[in-house]
């Protein structure tokens, strides 16, 4: 075993949890994106490393398929509603930003606790980096919850995605292809339909009404 | 060849329904609904003596898929049914335009053909890239009158949905990992269905455990259950009339199937425990928070949709059991819901058109001036209720039979209380609609009432709900064939 596959591999799953916490640190949504940019890149690299050590073509084309999918569509479809509105911050998280940082440790903590369970069915040095893809979703999940910006909620999305795809790579060098092709054009769906739903309430309310809600209640 | 009949049949409406719109291009979906109906029928008898494969076995079909094309096919035939004269009277009203009406049509085909896919899909894993293929179509379903609120309840369903549906996936993943680890490496493994029925006993329990509890969270918010509910009465509420028809009768039910494959892969790696406490307790607490929300509830669209939310719960706690009897309760239970539910939204929408409104305080005597539409609504209520003969006591009745042979005489207790609750509620709610003072209801209705043929395919989809709670005998080997299909 190469010490530069085991190398590569701890540094780009490290990336992949580190982004997702820089992402409660940072407010502006060009940043943000930024953020999920360099998450899908390490991911693309999670990928492409784990193939290449295996001889296995399949997670390689997958690897692919994260580059230009999360590493640079994404990312690009992102920052153009950021152009948009160019000033947009997450002014007012439910969670404050210091507090918020100490979630994420904790929720980190967790995943160890409950990840290293996982992993114990078959220890390894990719499988025992599983626990960082769980911190990774929970990570996005304490986003979704917290933060009211319309984008901020999609990034959220997106981060708990991309922790499952690490988590697939970790555990099981991917899973069939035909699965991985669906989910992540399901992904990329998903993320237009919610672009579509933001220009369109956007452009009928003149202000993100999103984040308010109340329109529809008992 | 049904199988590959079937989703030819369901590409190629798809595909016709993507020429520019016509009122003719409204029918299509009518047509294929009925071929796939047609289908589906001669699939459930010819699968019973063995599974059919397509497609180099990426198709399969077994009863109980066999069973869900059924009620797929005989739900989105009344949907269907409807489609033109929604779309006539929302052009009428200046709602919609050829445009989206033309997208309606294509994105109900989509809708239909995803079902159908997850349905009668051999891989486990291209049953949830199916699944979360209905949640895009149906967004835009459901924000199809582009106002605020229809905005508003697709982007909350888009976000709970993905959400959720990623833990299913997570959950699959998990499950391809035990797989993986569970005979050693030579054994190539895949999410195909009998290859991972036939390695279920040798899983690991606790990756399983994990799994199987992100599998219920997940595919439990696509199926309307407690935690992630929410999104469900507003979807309901905003959507077209047979949208909220096809999503309430049978995409509910559909994700529901995806639960009871993984049970019984839950069952045979861990044991019949863990997966029962787990169905039982998130089915009562659904059909506790329906009850409650039932009592004061004040429009007649969100009524429905939480009458889904407890009826997914009465499924669950069918499903905890997991005898063939109980199982097969469950299916019958889910062809009668899926009826009486789209018959029922069907008929509220003609309500709403009739008199601009689905609030429950400002519709009264609704018997006495719209007595075709009043007659639905009143009987399809009684069905929903579970009054016999509808076939929806039944199955009930032989759900709660199975409950006590398991010991769960507790469940049974809660769940008929809540039961009975909820008809006191219904009931309430029926008599302010539907007799009520005349007093102030408008003299005029404010769009004419369903043709005849309409309203004789709800009273008939009612008379099926009568005949299959009166005999339930033509389906009655056919529901024990699918239930042996997840029940060893």
């Amino acid at each position: 075993m190469s010490s530069t596959y085991v190398g590569t591999l701890e540094l780009a799953a490290g990336a992949v949890l580190l982004s997702s916490v820089m992402t409660l640190w940072r407010r502006g949504v060009g940043s943000l994106v930024s953020m999920l940019r360099l998450q899908g890149l390490a991911l693309a690299v999670v990928a492409i490393d784990l193939g290449a050590h295996e001889r296995d073509r399949a997670l390689l084309v997958t690897g692919g398929l994260v580059l230009i999918v999360k590493g640079l569509v994404v990312p690009a479809l992102l920052r153009r509603v950021a152009r948009r509105d160019p000033g947009s911050r997450e002014s007012n998280p439910r969670v404050n930003v210091p507090s918020s940082l100490v979630f994420a440790a904790a929720l980190t903590v967790l995943s160890y606790v409950v990840g290293t369970r996982i992993a114990a069915l078959a220890p390894g040095v990719a499988t025992d980096l599983a626990p960082l893809g769980l911190a990774t979703v929970l990570v996005g999940y304490f986003m979704l919850v917290t933060r009211r910006r319309a984008v901020s909620k999609i990034v959220g999305l997106l981060l708990v995605d991309n922790g499952i795809a690490l988590m697939t790579f970790l555990l099981t060098s991917g899973v069939p292809l035909i699965v991985e092709l669906g989910s992540t054009l399901d992904v990329l769906l998903v993320v237009v339909v919610l672009q579509f739903l933001m220009v369109s309430m956007g452009r009928h309310s003149r202000t993100e009404r999103l984040t308010e809600m109340k329109a529809l209640h008992d | 060849m049904a199988v590959l009949a079937i989703l030819c049949v369901s590409v190629a409406s798809t595909l016709v329904a993507a020429s520019p719109w016509r009122p003719w291009t409204a029918r299509v979906g009518v047509v294929a609904s009925a071929l796939i109906l047609g289908l589906g029928v001669q699939l459930s008898v010819a699968t019973t003596s063995a599974p059919q494969w397509a497609l180099h076995h990426s198709l399969r079909a077994d009863p109980l898929s066999s069973f869900m094309v059924v009620v797929i096919g005989a739900v989105s035939l009344l949907a269907t049914a409807f489609t033109s004269r929604t779309m006539a009277q929302e052009m009428a009203t200046g709602v919609t335009t050829a445009r989206y009406a033309r997208h309606y049509v294509v994105l109900m085909q989509v809708f239909i053909t995803c079902m159908l896919v997850a349905v009668l899909t051999a891989n486990l894993g291209v049953l949830w890239v199916s699944i979360e293929a209905t949640t895009i179509a149906t967004t835009f379903l459901v924000s199809h009158r582009r106002t605020d609120g229809a905005f508003e309840a697709s982007w909350k369903y888009v976000i709970l949905c993905s959400v959720g549906i990623a833990l299913a996936f997570l959950g699959t993943v998990l499950v391809y990992y035990a797989q993986l680890h569970a005979r050693g490496p030579s054994h190539p493994a895949s999410l195909d269905w009998t290859a991972v029925m036939s390695v279920a006993h040798h899983l690991d329990p606790n990756v399983t455990r994990v799994a199987f509890a992100l599998l219920v969270v997940g595919y439990g918010t696509k199926v309307g259950l407690v935690p992630m509910h929410s999104w469900l009465p507003d979807a309901h509420s905003q959507a077209p009339a047979p949208v909220s028809a096809l999503m309430s009768g049978v995409l509910l039910s559909v994700a529901f199937y995806g639960l009871l494959r993984f049970r019984a892969v839950a069952v045979a790696a861990l044991g019949p425990g863990f997966p029962r406490a787990l169905l039982i307790v998130v089915g009562i607490v659904s059909i506790l928070l329906a009850t409650v929300m039932l009592i004061g509830q004040r429009d007649l669209k969100r009524m429905l949709a939480y009458s889904s939310i407890e009826h997914m719960g009465l499924l669950a706690i069918g499903a905890a059991v997991g005898s063939p009897l109980a199982i097969a309760a469950v299916l019958l239970h889910v062809l009668g819901h899926g009826i009486t539910k789209a018959v029922l939204f069907l008929a509220v929408g003609e309500v709403s058109h009739v008199e601009g409104t689905t609030e429950i305080s400002r519709i009264t005597a609704l018997l006495s001036r719209q007595p075709a539409l009043g007659g639905i609504v009143g009987f399809g209520l009684l069905s929903l209720v579970a009054l016999p003969p509808f076939s929806l006591f039944a199955s009930e009745l032989a759900m709660a039979r199975a409950e006590v042979d398991a010991g769960l005489w507790w469940a049974v207790a809660i769940t008929l209380g809540c039961l009975g609750i909820i008809f006191a509620a219904l009931v309430r709610h029926a008599r302010q609609t539907l007799m009520g003072a005349r007093g102030d209801a408008p003299a005029r209705a404010l769009a004419p009432a369903p043709s005849p043929a309409l309203t004789a395919l709800l009273v008939g989809a009612l008379g099926v709900c009568v005949a299959l709670g009166l005999s339930s005998w033509p389906l009655q080997s056919l529901l024990l064939h699918a239930a042996h299909a997840v029940v060893p």
